[in-house]
């Protein structure tokens, strides 16, 4: 299923946002801002750029998909549901007892998971050793990893960015979720990481900017990243955290909350309003 | 359990270095299965992956000083399929990178072995940074993970390839200095079941690492002075043989646990566990007691934290008090 009709895109990732609310609502705990952040960059990858069988989640031949920063599982899990890997009614299971959707996702608990993750900083290196299988072994099979932008104040980070120009790793794309923001406020004031594209081209890896918002501009950047034969790619997406939901745009406050009832409903509404524009967009 | 006194050589017949071990087995290994893959941490030929190197360059990852890369990449490999194998030393890895093997590696539950080398006081001159006493601590909480410290280089080889067919997470302790060889290709190695080398009626002393053979030669001391010692080989610290250690602790009413090793959290303790709960007996936790060791040769140092011969034999005779109470 490799949808390019960019309305069908736009909705379901409409569609994705409305399920992360329902979850983190129903769930009482959880990640906001990120989760909604990145409901345009995970539309792109399960629904256009991953080569992938829903129904067959151990294939061999699958492109991995590794989620470094793992508190923003309700979206990966949503575009999944949507994807067809399992019933959508289990989405509302998330954090609960007996789910297979655990609040930090884990391998061999959902199939179609391929690392358990939390600890920040660990994904990169997953990533880096699954892509040098696929090389040294003349997969046709490309590794794709999300991360975060305030993972990168883990020295594990970079211990596999310069593993993977080591290596060549012209196999492997990293999605960085640059929403400039980490529990305690903006990654700038925190620990500063500028000038991110800068240090990723000196450590020897190939970098694209895009509007993490524009599911175009994201597929784009997949889809060049392949033609990068000797280098990783760095896609450094630039997000809002909260994305389509006015009153989490931005804020810290929503790194590490739900909605209440009257928050969820809100957002529901406007979500509905932003689906109405979608579709008479034509 | 074996006895399995007919099966060893004692005293020992020579010396090597049980980290030699680790990377026979490997050369073994990658001859039979292209799934086995090594990765090292710049320190290739100390560990002995080096071996593996020169032979299978292509299944060889070298990742530089990055312990948790280490453990991340390898974890990433083992998830596709292979039998990953990872070499540092016992204060880097699993020392430095614990939540890496914790979470990519345990929770995760994939095929990674990762083996430490230069523990215990027997590093020597290197001094206490490089002393790793505290590996079989941390590893041993590990979900999903087994954990073995086995005797020598030849049970070091053996603990290897059992890991391997085993094809769950592994941690494998080693040491750098040469100490004596006394089990042969011949002695049984399960993982879990602990080898028993010396039957006796007062005492018995369960061991793992160097500390096994110093054990044996404790116990053929004591002997002539009328003690009579049981050594068990302890080389599987997780999942532990319970029934053995009951079984020894029925029969002689005391337990001396020796090892290279702090006595807090390591493998006395895991014994201690079982026999508070199981069969309650008087237990001497015998090595390192909460304390950084120093700079000296490993038989100085060995001398001087009485995990030698000697020294096991004299905390053996102290800890006869502890049954008449």
């Amino acid at each position: 299923m490799r949808i390019t009709n960019t309305k069908q895109l736009k909705l379901i990732a409409n569609t994705i946002r409305e399920d992360v609310i329902k979850m983190l609502y129903e769930a009482k705990s959880g990640h906001s801002a990120g989760s909604i952040g990145l409901a345009d960059i995970f539309t792109a990858l399960y629904f256009n750029v991953l080569y992938h069988d829903p129904k067959n989640p151990s294939w061999p031949d699958r492109d991995r998909l590794v989620l470094s920063n793992g508190h923003v599982c309700p979206v990966m899990y949503a575009a999944m549901a949507n994807a067809g890997y399992f019933p959508k009614e289990e989405l509302l299971t998330l954090r609960k007892l007996g789910s297979r959707l655990q609040g930090h996702p884990h391998r061999t608990a959902l199939p179609g998971i391929e690392n358990s993750s939390g600890p920040l900083g660990q994904g990169l290196s997953q990533a880096v050793g699954m892509a040098i299988v696929s090389k040294c072994e003349r997969k046709r099979w490309r590794v794709y990893a999300v991360i975060s932008d305030g993972e990168h104040g883990e020295g594990q980070t970079w211990e596999a960015v310069m593993l993977a120009s080591k290596y060549k790793l012209g196999n492997l794309t990293a999605i960085m979720d640059r929403n400039n923001i980490q529990i305690d406020g903006f990654t700038e004031e925190v620990l500063p990481l500028e000038p991110l594209d800068e240090k990723y081209r000196s450590f020897g890896w190939h970098v694209i900017e895009v509007d993490g918002h524009n599911i175009h501009e994201i597929i784009d950047a997949c889809e060049k990243s392949k033609a990068i034969y000797e280098k990783p790619t760095l896609i450094i997406a630039h997000t809002i955290p909260g994305k389509g939901i006015p009153f989490m745009e931005f804020l810290t406050e929503w790194h590490g909350k739900p909605p209440t009832q009257k928050e969820a409903e809100e957002a529901l509404n406007l979500l509905g309003v932003e689906r109405t524009v979608i579709e008479e967009e034509g | 359990m074996n006895m399995l006194r007919d099966h060893i050589t004692f005293p020992a017949n020579g010396t090597a270095a049980s980290r030699d071990g680790f990377g026979k087995a490997l050369v073994e290994l990658g001859e039979k299965d292209p799934n086995v893959w090594v990765l090292t941490a710049d320190v290739s030929e100390s560990t002995r992956t080096h071996w593996f190197a020169e032979k299978f360059p292509k299944r060889f990852v070298q990742v530089g000083v990055a312990e948790q890369n280490l453990a991340g990449v390898a974890a990433g490999i083992a998830a596709c399929g292979k039998k990953a194998f990872i070499s540092a030393y016992g204060v880097f890895s699993p020392g430095r990178n614990w939540d890496q093997l914790r979470v990519s590696v345990c929770y995760n539950d994939v095929p990674v072995v990762f083996h430490g080398s230069h523990t215990g006081v027997t590093v020597g001159p290197d001094g206490a940074s490089h002393q790793a006493l505290e590996d079989m601590a941390i590893t041993r909480v590990l979900p999903n993970l087994v954990v073995m410290a086995p005797a020598d280089m030849e049970e070091v080889r053996k603990a290897t390839i059992a890991a391997h067919e085993l094809g769950k997470p592994a941690y494998i302790r080693t040491c750098r200095e040469k100490m004596p060889v006394f089990t042969t290709p011949e002695t049984p190695f399960k993982i879990g079941e602990a080898n028993l080398y010396r039957e006796g009626a007062d005492a018995t002393l369960i061991a793992c690492g160097p500390m096994v053979y110093e054990s044996l030669v404790a116990a053929e001391k004591l002997h002539g002075e009328g003690i009579s010692c049981a050594v068990v080989d302890c080389h599987t610290i997780k999942p532990m043989d319970k029934k053995t250690v009951v079984e020894w602790a029925k029969k002689t009413g005391l337990v001396v646990t020796v090892e290279e090793h702090q006595v807090n959290g390591g493998m006395g303790s895991a014994v201690a566990e079982v026999i508070s709960s199981e069969y309650p007996v008087p237990v001497r936790r015998h090595g390192i007691y909460d304390h950084f060791c120093e700079s000296g040769s490993a038989f100085e140092l060995l001398k001087k934290y009485k995990l030698d011969a000697d020294g096991i034999a004299s905390v053996v005779r102290e800890s006869m008090n502890m049954k008449k109470r």
